[in-house]
């Protein structure tokens, strides 16, 4: 199968590293993976600011470049999400199309190429951060507000992997405060939600924190280090390529 | 509290300038968030319930015109007199008459969002009427000249020691008294003088019944019944998305709210009144104060199913780390936050960014108001109308005219990258709000793409 490889831009510019996890990632499962070169960002930025109107000559981009692939794949649910409900073009059959065949990465694995081994050992404490877009957008995992059956996809992945010690986190899917511009615009909420979710994570005693989108990641990044803290950040496809 | 002056990220700021009292204010709504997921457990129709709620509301606002009209029928049968208020201002004026017909200056109140929404107590205190209201958490904060934080809690941005202050400062009470046993009774034995005194009494309504005309007020301190049945003169103010078909339906609803607020199966008390007692007069203010422009929006109209339970305040990461005040409205938090903007765009245009979108909101309300959706679809709205902050729209322009053309992105970002590396004073200073309390990523030398091109045939 014929996967376009999505990269947000942020991690194109500032986490190459979770970008070539991923692409090895899908290339490990057998995945025929291709980057189209082109590509910059799904617009959310400006869309969650209001400013969605601004956005049209980023569909056309994505449109663009994404067209034709069996599947779109991408290691962010959130923007993942963002293409899923608000891409439209002027080819919007096209776009149409884009829209149902992308996937996030960890839904990509386990719904489609339904990845049941890994190899990959990690031998340490990890706290998965689920990411609200992810998992409430895109029902990565069930939410605790929900009275059904507990899944997570991400965790399923997880626990493929050697010596890896997932913990429970005392709330195990509150909002990490990063928000897109929220991080900036609401700067005294948003950090003090990135401590109190980081507080959790060290309360457990992890050595790292995983998610599915390097944007939170990035926002906890942040606060660990400026609490020097030797707890380090991973995207989940960094730990699912991870070998000793 | 000087909050209801700023904009909600000033206010916030303010708020969080006391970190353990954010840590408290979190942790106690989170503990009623909590209760309410076991509520919800312990129902194993809870989902399936929250969808009739949800397509009981759905009716409701396809019907509307028809069940008022029903309901107004029914209740005059039953010897209700039925007012109906355009705006805040009829409202308010409908109920000074009232109280002056009956010849007195004083008024009883129990809890009802809508008096908040339209101000009556200041109208009325304007107007030479001493109003009470008998809700303790609503008297707290009357007391200290402060509008309730919260839908439900009201006073739950107020510690015992803060409450021991007011009670001592209004009540006598010992000073520095903060044993909630003896600041409650302080409080009942002064609200039972009022409640005996007062002819007339206000309360909400939390559910109107078409097919019968009879209305049910849902509390847990009893103060409705109190104030109605000790008073010559009942008032009832609802906002007209109060209303439900059938009285079978308050068998979904009843369920649904105290669980979803508070996590208790149900409010100590449901009180259905259905027609004034012998010599008592009752009357009903049906309020529009906006509602029908909300209805009208095919965007915005679910936001009228709400039941007003607060679960969404309580989930709320932001709420919670903001405090109620900050959100300058009678109604704090998520829904709130897209009921305020539809009253007056300009004044609330900053709410519906006081949320990550992360949607907690509409998975915990009990009747499926898409909440998130709503607040996205509004921030929309409010730039579009121009509500913005100076500069933010030619920023935002000019992020898009980078992102959307490849050469111009590439270029932005090993700029970026760049500065990041070489000079990062350019970037870690104090007019950074991300530097503020976070370090900046570390920049890499290449980006995805440089490495994707230089390995890609390897």
């Amino acid at each position: 199968m014929k996967v376009g490889l999505f990269i947000p831009c942020y991690i194109d510019q500032f986490y190459p590293k979770v970008a070539i996890a991923t692409l090895k990632l899908l290339q490990n499962v057998g995945c025929e993976v291709d980057y189209p070169l082109q590509q910059t960002c799904c617009g959310q930025p400006m869309a969650n600011s209001g400013y969605e109107h601004l956005t049209g000559g980023c569909n056309e981009n994505f449109v663009r470049n994404f067209s034709g692939y069996d599947y779109i794949v991408s290691p962010s649910g959130s923007c993942t999400l963002h293409i899923k409900h608000h891409l439209h073009a002027s080819n919007e059959s096209e776009a149409s199309s884009i829209r149902s065949r992308i996937y996030e990465l960890t839904e990509f694995l386990t719904d489609v190429v339904k990845v049941s081994s890994l190899k990959a050992t990690f031998p340490y404490r990890v706290g998965l951060h689920q990411s609200c877009h992810g998992q409430r957008g895109l029902h990565l995992a069930q939410m605790s507000e929900l009275m059904a059956p507990p899944f997570s996809k991400p965790a399923q992945l997880l626990n493929l992997v050697d010596g890896l010690d997932l913990v429970q986190l005392d709330r195990r899917d509150e909002c990490c405060g990063f928000g897109g511009t929220f991080c900036v615009t609401e700067e005294a909420v948003s950090a003090k939600m990135g401590k109190d979710r980081v507080a959790d994570h060290l309360r457990h005693g992890v050595n790292y924190i995983t998610g599915v989108d390097v944007s939170c990641l990035m926002h906890l990044e942040g606060i660990l280090k400026r609490a020097n803290s030797a707890v380090q950040v991973k995207h989940i496809a960094e730990i699912l390529t991870a070998t000793v | 509290m000087n909050q209801l002056n700023l904009d909600h990220a000033s206010a916030a700021v303010a708020f969080n300038k006391d970190e353990p009292r954010v840590d408290w204010h979190d942790e106690t709504l989170w503990f009623v968030r909590t209760k309410r997921d076991r509520a919800a457990a312990q129902l194993p129709e809870w989902e399936q319930l929250r969808e009739a709620a949800s397509q009981i509301k759905n009716h409701v606002l396809s019907n509307m015109h028809d069940l008022l009209a029903q309901f107004e029928e029914n209740a005059k049968r039953n010897g209700i007199t039925v007012h109906w208020a355009e705006n805040a201002d009829e409202h308010n004026a409908i109920i000074h008459k009232l109280i002056q017909d009956a010849g007195v200056t004083r008024m009883v109140k129990s809890k009802s969002m809508l008096t908040e929404e339209c101000h009556l107590n200041d109208y009325l205190t304007r107007h030479g009427i001493e109003v009470i209201d008998s809700d303790l958490g609503e008297r707290i904060v009357q007391m200290r000249k402060e509008p309730p934080s919260h839908i439900v809690l009201p006073a739950i941005h107020l510690k015992k020691s803060d409450v021991g202050e007011t009670f001592h400062e209004h009540l006598g009470t010992e000073k520095g008294a903060t044993d909630p046993q003896y600041l409650t009774e302080a409080a009942r034995q002064h609200l039972r003088d009022t409640f005996l005194t007062r002819k007339v009494a206000l309360t909400g309504v939390n559910f109107a019944i078409a097919e019968t005309g009879g209305f049910v007020v849902c509390t847990n301190e009893g103060n409705a019944d109190m104030g109605a049945h000790l008073a010559d003169v009942h008032i009832a103010a609802m906002g007209f998305e109060k209303i439900i078909p059938r009285a079978e339906h308050l068998g979904v609803f009843l369920r649904l709210l105290a669980r979803s607020a508070t996590g208790q199966p149900i409010t100590t008390f449901s009180s259905h009144f259905h027609r004034p007692r012998p010599g008592q007069e009752m009357h009903i203010v049906i309020v529009d104060n906006g509602r029908s422009r909300q209805l009208g929006r095919p965007d915005f109209r679910n936001s009228l199913k709400c039941i007003r339970c607060a679960a969404c305040l309580n989930t709320c990461p932001v709420y919670r780390r903001s405090g109620g005040h900050s959100y300058h409205s009678a109604i704090a938090g998520p829904i709130g936050s897209i009921l305020a903007p539809n009253l007056d765009m300009k004044l609330n245009a900053d709410l519906p960014f006081a949320s990550t979108l992360c949607g907690s909101c509409s998975n915990v309300c009990p009747v499926k108001i898409d909440i998130h959706d709503q607040l996205y679809k509004w921030r929309q709205v409010l730039m579009k109308e121009g509500y913005g902050p100076g500069g933010k729209t030619a920023a935002m322009k000019a992020m898009a005219t980078v992102l959307e053309s490849p050469s111009l992105y590439r270029m932005a970002g090993k700029i970026g990258r760049g500065v990041l590396r070489f000079t990062p004073v350019l970037a870690e200073n104090r007019f950074n709000p991300w530097y503020n309390q976070r370090e900046m990523p570390e920049p890499p030398a290449e980006s995805f793409r440089d490495w994707y091109i230089n390995n890609k045939k390897a």
